[in-house]
Order: structure tokens, then C-alpha cells, then sequence
């Protein structure tokens, strides 16, 4: 066994998961520090969102360990917050109820600050069904984080949104993980948006990690600088197999900016 | 202005026909088209109603044949209700019971008539029961279905924030499922209404239906159409009921 650094939130140690007649993840070993924003990509199937749900506790793998805190994870776990593509609002709750499921009943007011946070307090009394796509996927992000979740997990939660809306939630994701400083992972299959709010883009493939790169970049990301652009063409290169020519002859120009 | 017009104007229309027709067979009645042998007129089945309540017999009739539908309504549906959700929640008591349930549901429940007149006789029992089995299909197939058919990420989403056994139920599972369960309760109230308009025709001694056959004895035409026009009536106003339940408990799901 390795030597642990305390300062780790979560770490995986040679994690597996298989299911009957498939392995989906094979030998991950990933360590996250308190208050990391970490993105993991890959292609649909690779596992990513398997990953997820295994740090959530939803399911538990079949080798390996998962600990947060240096604790093992064997439950759901109750530290984390869960949020999802579809949003998965329930149709048949208000907005506030929905905010304050699972909570008792003084989290009406805490249920409020979430909506205020994410901007949607005018909106508390509301059925879901009457929400666009994008405030759906704000309630269930005032959902997960009315729980003060020290680790947020986003499971593609933008996917479904348009290209506008997705840049504001984008923003809003990225400034409340600055105010709350939690761990946050975001699994995408949206690259750019990986190097615009993370701190550290990992990818996995056939169900193992095959990059993990920090992006040293200052906040608030421009997108169209040379040194995103670059990153964005170093882990889309190693996602779509290209060849590592360009690349290479892009790190020359830009020796500063990778630390691989 | 415009909108309050068109709103009545929804309201009335609906009814425009059942008039319409009331008032033709009224006509028709009174120009001798229609003898008084074959159909009464609308206002002769109306004094009939009213000779019939002065002597509380009408009364007597609709309040046992109301009684019979609801004690029967209510037991077949319990019954089917928890069947349905044990077989749909819990996998063993889906494997234990279902392929049984779905056998007997099969069976047309008033095939059993003359079973159950041997067993109860034509007391309140055998109206009870048959009520009671009839509702019950309908009821258990619906909340059955509609808790196997509950959203399971939404499911899973109660799991990962926090919530478990009685709380996942009633805040994810049970209103996941209500909209099937009510279409189940608005099948079995037709239910209902059939297979006591049926069992009351066959063997009574009271109620609505016994009213009609009893007056079949004497002619009286007038009596009969009444018992038909008060299990119309009847009909129309558990649907009306139903139809409030599911306004109100699937409020989430409308405009």
C-alpha cells in the first residue's frame, strides 16, 4: 500500500467493476484533494458515469476500495450529492418540496437559500412541469447543495441543455463551487466545458484512466486562448486516438503551460 | 368577456344531447308515437319518482343498493389495492401470488352467481361479494402496474438523497404510481355499478335493481325506466367522483 496524504479526499485503489459478463472498469486509481474540481471524459460505455455512481455509494465494486476521508466507503455515501442529466426532478412536488426532500422540516428556509443561490426563488411555488430544461437543472443543483455536500457529484448534468443555457449553468457551477468550496466531479462528454471549469480533466478508456492532466489555467477561463485550445486538442487527441504529431509540436510552442 | 362565454358555453354543451333527447322522447310520448306500453314518457317516470319517495319506498331502495356498492367497493378494493402494491413492491410476493391472481381475474365474475346464491343465498352477502370480487381485478392490475412501472431513476434518486422504506414510499413509489391506481378505481366504479345493476336483477329482495324486476311483475313501465334512469345517474356520479380525486391528487400533472 502507498503512503496516504491526508490532505486526500477521495481515493480509489485498484477499483473494479464488473457486471455479469462485462468488466466496465478495470484498476482505477485516482486520488482527489479536498476542494479539487475534477472532470472525467471519455467516450459513452467507457465507465465513467460507473465511477460515479461507485463514489456516490450507489453501487458498490467488485475489487478494489473506495475511502473518503481515509474512511472506506461501504454505504451510500451520505457526504455526497448526487446530480443527474435528466435532472430527475419528482413531477408530483413543488419546486421547494423538491428542494427539501430528505429534509426535515426546518429545511424549508435552508430548501430557500438553495433557490436563492441558484436564482429560482420566485419560482419556489411552481411544478416542475412548468420549468425549462435549464431551471430544472438548477433546482436539482439547489437540491444537491441545500445538503452542504462536501462532494458534489454532476453526472453529465448539462448534456441535455442547449448551448447558451449550458455556459450559464457552466458559471453558476463553477462560481458556487468557489463559494462552497466543495470537491466537485463532473463526468462529461463535453470536453471544453471539462477544461473550462476543471482543475483536473481525467481520461478514462476501455476502463482505465488513459490521461489525467491538470489544467493550469486562470480563473475565469478564456476559451479561446492558445493555451485552452491546446489542452482542449491534448485530451481530445487521446479520447479520438490521433495522432500525437500536432500535439507534440503544440507543446514545443507552449513549453510552460503542461506539467504531464 | 370573451373567455367567460366560451367557458359556460363548454359547460352547456355537453349536456345539449341528453335534452335534446329528453325532450323528443317527451314529444314523441305525448303524439302517441311512442305507445306507453313500450316507453313512458319522461314525465311519468318523473311521478313516478315522486309517488315512490312520498312512501319512502324509493329512498329504501337507492340507500341499500348505495350501501351494497360502497361496503363492496371498499373491501374489493382494499384488497386489490394491497395486493397490488405487496406484488409490486416486494419480488417474493410477486412470484407467490400473481400467476393466481391472474388466473382468477380471468374468470367472469358473474359466472359465480349461482355459486354464490347456493353459498350466501340472495342475502346482503352475495351482492357484497360479488361487488367486492369485481372491483378487486381492476384495482390489483392497476397498482400493480403502476408501482412496477415508477420511474426507477427517480427511484434511485430518493436512494441517493437519503431516503428509505416508509419515506421513499410515500414521497416517490405511492405518487409515482397514483395516476395508474386511479385509473383502476374509475374502471372498477363501472364495475360496480354493473355487477350490482346484475346481482341485484338476478336474486334480491331490495335495492334498485329489485325494484325494476319487481315492477316488471306488475307492468309497470314507468318504475323500470326509473330504476334504469337512477343507475345513470348513479354511474355518472362516481365518475364525477373520481374524476375530482384525480383533479385533485394529480394536480402536478395538469395545464
Amino acid at each position: 500500500m502507498r503512503e496516504k496524504e491526508p490532505t486526500f479526499h477521495i481515493e480509489t485503489e485498484h477499483v473494479e467493476k464488473n457486471y455479469p459478463g462485462r468488466s466496465v472498469l478495470k484498476d482505477i486509481n485516482l486520488s482527489i484533494k479536498k476542494g479539487e474540481f475534477v472532470a472525467i471524459v471519455g467516450k459513452s460505455g467507457c465507465g465513467k458515469s460507473t465511477l460515479l455512481r461507485l463514489l456516490a455509494g450507489l453501487e458498490m465494486p467488485s475489487k478494489g476500495q473506495l475511502t473518503m476521508d481515509q474512511r472506506p466507503l461501504a454505504e451510500l455515501n451520505s457526504e455526497a450529492r448526487m446530480m443527474f442529466q435528466d435532472g430527475r426532478l419528482l413531477p408530483w412536488k413543488k419546486v421547494i418540496d423538491n428542494v427539501s426532500l430528505g429534509l426535515t422540516k426546518e429545511g424549508k428556509d435552508r430548501a430557500k437559500k438553495a433557490l436563492q443561490l441558484v436564482g429560482l426563488e420566485d419560482r419556489m411555488t411552481d411544478w416542475p412541469a412548468k420549468l425549462s430544461g435549464g431551471q430544472k437543472q438548477r433546482v436539482a443543483l439547489a437540491r444537491a447543495l441545500v445538503h452542504e455536500p462536501s462532494l458534489l457529484l454532476l453526472d453529465e448534468p448539462l448534456g441535455a441543455l442547449d448551448a447558451l443555457t449550458r455556459l450559464e449553468m457552466q458559471a453558476l457551477i463553477e462560481d458556487l463551487w468557489q463559494q462552497k468550496k466543495f470537491t466537485a466531479i463532473l463526468v462529461t462528454h463535453d470536453v471544453e466545458e471539462a477544461v473550462a471549469i476543471a482543475d483536473r480533466v481525467i481520461v478514462i478508456e476501455n476502463g482505465y484512466i488513459s490521461l489525467n492532466q491538470s489544467i493550469d489555467l486562470p480563473r475565469p477561463r478564456q476559451r479561446t486562448s492558445t493555451p485552452f485550445s491546446m489542452y482542449l486538442d491534448q485530451i481530445l487527441d487521446r479520447i479520438m486516438g490521433r495522432t500525437q504529431q500536432r500535439k507534440i509540436t503544440l507543446l514545443r510552442s507552449y513549453p510552460n503551460t503542461t506539467k504531464v | 368577456m370573451k373567455f367567460s362565454t366560451k367557458g359556460v358555453s363548454e359547460k352547456l354543451i355537453p349536456w345539449l344531447v341528453p335534452i335534446m333527447l329528453l325532450v323528443g322522447w317527451q314529444l314523441f310520448s305525448v303524439l302517441g308515437i311512442i305507445p306507453s306500453r313500450i316507453l313512458p314518457a319522461p314525465t311519468q317516470v318523473f311521478q313516478a319518482a315522486i309517488d315512490l319517495s312520498a312512501t319512502g319506498e324509493l329512498m329504501n331502495h337507492v340507500s341499500i343498493s348505495l350501501g351494497r356498492a360502497l361496503i363492496g367497493f371498499l373491501i374489493g378494493g382494499i384488497i386489490g389495492f394491497a395486493f397490488g402494491l405487496f406484488n409490486g413492491i416486494f419480488r417474493f410476493a410477486e412470484l407467490f401470488f400473481d400467476t393466481s391472481i391472474q388466473m382468477l381475474r380471468n374468470i367472469p365474475h358473474l359466472a359465480l352467481i349461482p355459486l354464490v346464491i347456493l353459498w350466501f343465498g340472495i342475502d346482503e352477502t352475495s351482492k357484497i361479494f360479488l361487488v367486492a370480487l369485481g372491483v378487486m381485478f381492476p384495482v390489483y392490475i392497476n397498482t400493480y402496474h403502476g408501482i412496477k412501472s415508477v420511474d426507477k431513476g427517480l427511484i434511485e434518486m430518493g436512494k441517493a438523497y437519503g431516503l428509505k422504506g416508509k419515506a421513499l414510499f410515500f414521497h416517490v413509489i405511492l405518487p409515482g404510481a397514483m395516476s395508474s391506481i386511479l385509473v383502476g378505481v374509475r374502471f372498477s366504479l363501472g364495475v360496480m355499478w354493473l355487477t350490482l345493476i346484475v346481482a341485484e336483477t338476478i336474486s334480491a329482495h331490495s335495492g334498485i335493481g329489485y325494484m325494476a324486476m319487481n315492477a316488471r311483475e306488475f307492468m309497470q313501465m314507468d318504475v323500470i325506466v326509473l330504476a334504469i334512469v337512477l343507475y345513470a345517474l348513479f354511474g355518472k356520479l362516481s365518475d364525477v367522483i373520481a374524476k375530482l380525486f384525480e383533479r385533485k391528487l394529480l394536480r402536478w400533472n395538469g395545464t
